[in-house]
């Protein structure tokens, strides 16, 4: 057993943070949420790099590389709340790349790749799929259906309206999709599911870092009745508690990573922990540091809120922790039933996707 | 990152899998009270002994196998999962012996780890004082040296397993006049003498796992000091070092069998169709798998790297409060029975009240993980 990273994953981490500490500021962040603009050329640097096509097959263009390898970059970008569609890119590669027919992987994959185009995923309920991020901006949509079927739009098959989130960091869209609209997908739609969610669980535990490391500074550096407020237990203990919190995130989304890419069978469950864990965290751990740097981290000042906006619109992404646990336990039903792997991961994907 | 066996790993699980399911313990005895059950226990411990597998992780020159921290931890779990009894001299074996091993000289090593591994003599741990618990340096029992031996007074409290015990890790204050970290020694006292009384100290549970120690001129021969005079807090920090590790991972495996026990009752009665049933013990299943995940990562990564991350304090702490909340929830799924005395659910609620308190309470483990893991700004108390 070894939950550690390789050589080169660890060199990529690094080079990812490196890169996005120097181009990806807090400065810079916030100067394109306040404007509701991608950060163009960050997503250039990317692309160059070629981030969005790490886990992209290579005979599609991409680096080739496996589930551990994006989980690595989603935290980082998550980490300093990157203003780039990467994630919603990512994962509609996932879903072309695992359910796509060779047709329209050829179509769109290599583009997605390489980044000149972007990609969104959204969920649809009655032809419509709500605050799917990257939408206004992405040259292929991929939708879930109600009967857990997915398919493929590009961008002018569907109707998109821009709709302003809580987090202004990446665009959102409202998506109308008609019936029959697109291509669908025909491959195995859930393994892409599980693993848009391992993603998004990634990113959060960006986020999370993130969070509890900026409170820890603010606590130990912030003065009341002559001594720094972290001294306090009360004030102490909640960031004890966040990381707890994001060290159940990590772990989760750690396993689940390795199972995308070593143990297909555990994947489903694998993935729905991961999203439960981090969607939990990512809610609580954004809350806490708001409560814990007092005033000042309800203002708009401070750099806090974009965390905590980012970790809503990411745990009600493809469903929240509540969502999640309700497929597991439909997991652990079957298993009680003693239905076995294949039977639960079938129940499993019988529930809507969101 | 693996997070399968080696195949020599397997092995040594297979191994001790087959021989556990060829050479179970005797059946629990009914009757005899807890003397019985002890005996029972200690019995147990010499089939282990006898077969090699009592300390697996001692070296091999020690009787032990020298089997690694991974293949340790494989051992606990096997031993959780083939639901026997822990060997009776626990504390010896996961504490005494280690502790010996490190600051021991060879005539200790040599007298005392035998009869650790055998069960020939039982160990306890006197540490904790009515006035010292969660800050042990605190403690007050006095050692004085009168020519070559130590008169001890004093009193200790949550001493398992005092009445059965030959030997006690004694940590007592031998200077009054240095820090109070400064001033400790640490102890190997005899139990059987006059000057150490044994008090039971009933539990919420019923039971007496604990002892009351009341010590009144107790001597102590020079040579059963461990580590040197004054040198007692670092010898004690690695008696409590050993404590979490290891056993821990016979705990996690406990915590899985309750949670599939009480999914498989919940199936059964069609309470899973209850969503707030479902998402409740979905719940508990991530973090029985965060336990898992948490401890096997803080091991392999202190095994590989060398340094072990803040998962010790975590997993403690997430277990002990995942425990409880399964076995309160058990209420609401078993039934009456589970709150019925004497039956198991109802023994596995009043026993998890313990979990947040011994070996570390939730608030001391939240100091740690603030002060030692974040870097948080020390609290300014007393030292």
């Amino acid at each position: 057993m070894d939950f550690g990273l390789s050589d080169d994953q660890r060199e990529i981490q690094r080079t990812a943070r490196d890169m996005l500490s120097e181009r990806s500021t807090p400065e810079r962040m916030r100067e394109h949420a306040q404007d509701h603009r991608s950060d163009d050329e960050l997503w250039r640097g990317l692309s160059g790099l070629g981030w969005p096509g790490i886990a992209v097959a290579e005979s599609h263009g991409g680096q080739g590389l496996g589930q551990i390898e994006l989980s690595i970059l989603c935290e980082e970008l998550g980490r300093v709340l990157a203003p780039v569609p990467f994630l919603p890119s990512v994962m509609a590669a996932a879903l072309i790349g695992e359910a796509g027919s060779e047709s329209l992987k050829e179509r769109w994959l290599g583009g997605l790749a390489s980044g000149e185009l972007t990609g969104a995923l959204g969920v649809c309920a009655g032809g419509v799929a709500e605050l799917v991020i990257g939408a206004p901006e992405a040259d292929v949509l991929v939708l879930l259906d109600d009967d857990a079927r997915a398919r493929v739009l590009a961008a002018g098959e569907a109707e998109v309206e821009n709709v302003d989130s809580i987090d202004p960091t990446r665009a959102t869209g409202r998506v109308i999709a008609p019936a029959g609209a697109g291509e669908e997908l025909p491959g195995d739609v859930s393994a892409g599911v599980d693993r848009s969610l391992i993603c998004v669980s990634s990113e959060l535990v960006g986020v999370c870092d993130r969070a509890l490391s900026m409170t820890v500074a603010y606590v130990s550096e912030r003065r009341q009745f002559g001594v720094p407020v972290g001294s306090y237990q009360a004030v102490s203990h909640r960031c004890a508690q966040m990381l707890l919190d994001t060290e159940k995130a990590r772990s989760t989304a750690a396993a689940a990573a390795w199972s995308a890419d070593s143990d297909p069978a555990g994947l489903a469950e694998a993935a729905a922990m991961a999203k439960a864990a981090a969607s939990q965290a990512g809610c609580d751990v954004t809350a806490s540091a708001i409560q814990a740097h007092g005033g000042i981290g309800f203002t708009w000042e401070a750099d806090v809120h974009w965390l905590y906006k980012r970790a809503h619109l990411d745990a009600a992404l493809l469903g929240g922790a509540k969502r999640q646990r309700a497929r597991l336990a439909a997991i652990l039903a079957a298993r009680a039933r003693g239905e076995g792997r294949d039977a639960a991961i079938a129940q499993s994907i019988r529930e809507p996707a969101a | 990152m693996d997070l399968t066996f080696s195949p020599s790993e397997t092995a040594f699980r297979d191994e001790l899998r087959g021989w556990l399911a060829e050479n179970p313990p005797d059946p629990e005895p009914s009757g005899g009270g807890e003397e019985a059950h002890y005996a029972w226990r200690r019995d147990w411990q010499r089939r282990l002994y006898d077969a090699g597998w009592a300390a697996p992780a001692w070296p091999t020159e020690y009787g032990g196998r020298g089997a690694t921290p991974t293949e340790s931890a494989i051992y606990f779990e096997e031993i959780g999962r083939a639901r026997v009894p822990l060997a009776a001299n626990v504390l010896g074996l996961l504490l005494g012996g280690p502790t010996l091993m490190a600051w021991g000289t060879p005539e200790q090593k040599e007298r005392y780890l035998s009869p650790i591994l055998s069960a020939e003599e039982i160990w306890c741990q006197g540490f904790s004082e009515p006035d010292a618990g969660s800050d042990l340096a605190a403690l007050k029992t006095r050692a004085v040296k009168h020519s070559d031996e130590w008169v001890v007074s004093g009193q200790k409290v949550w001493t398992s397993g005092a009445q059965y015990s030959k030997w006690c890790m004694l940590v007592a204050r031998t200077d009054s006049d240095v820090p109070k970290h400064k001033g400790l020694t640490y102890f190997l006292m005899d139990m059987e003498q006059d000057g150490v009384q044994v008090r039971p100290l009933r539990q919420i549970t019923g039971e007496a796992e604990f002892n009351e120690l009341f010590i009144e001129d107790a001597r102590i021969p020079d040579q059963n000091v461990v580590g040197g005079v004054g040198n007692g807090w670092k010898v004690a920090l690695t008696t409590l070092m050993n404590e979490r590790a290891g056993l821990g991972f016979a705990l996690q495996i406990r915590l899985r069998q309750l949670l599939d026990d009480l999914i498989a009752t919940a199936e059964r009665k069609g309470l899973l169709e209850d969503p707030l049933l479902a998402d409740a013990l979905a719940e508990l299943h991530v973090r029985c798998e965060s336990v898992r995940l948490l401890a096997w990562k803080g091991l392999t990564d202190a095994e590989r790297y060398g340094q072990p991350g803040p998962e010790g304090s975590l997993v403690k702490w997430l277990w002990s409060d995942t425990n409880q909340r399964l076995t309160e929830l058990a209420a609401e799924i078993v039934g009456p029975e589970a709150l019925t005395a004497g039956t198991d659910w109802s023994y596995e609620l009043l026993r998890a009240r313990g979990n947040t308190i011994e070996g570390g309470t939730t608030e001391i483990l939240k100091n740690i993980v603030a002060e030692r893991v974040l870097g948080l700004p020390r609290l300014s108390v007393g030292v």
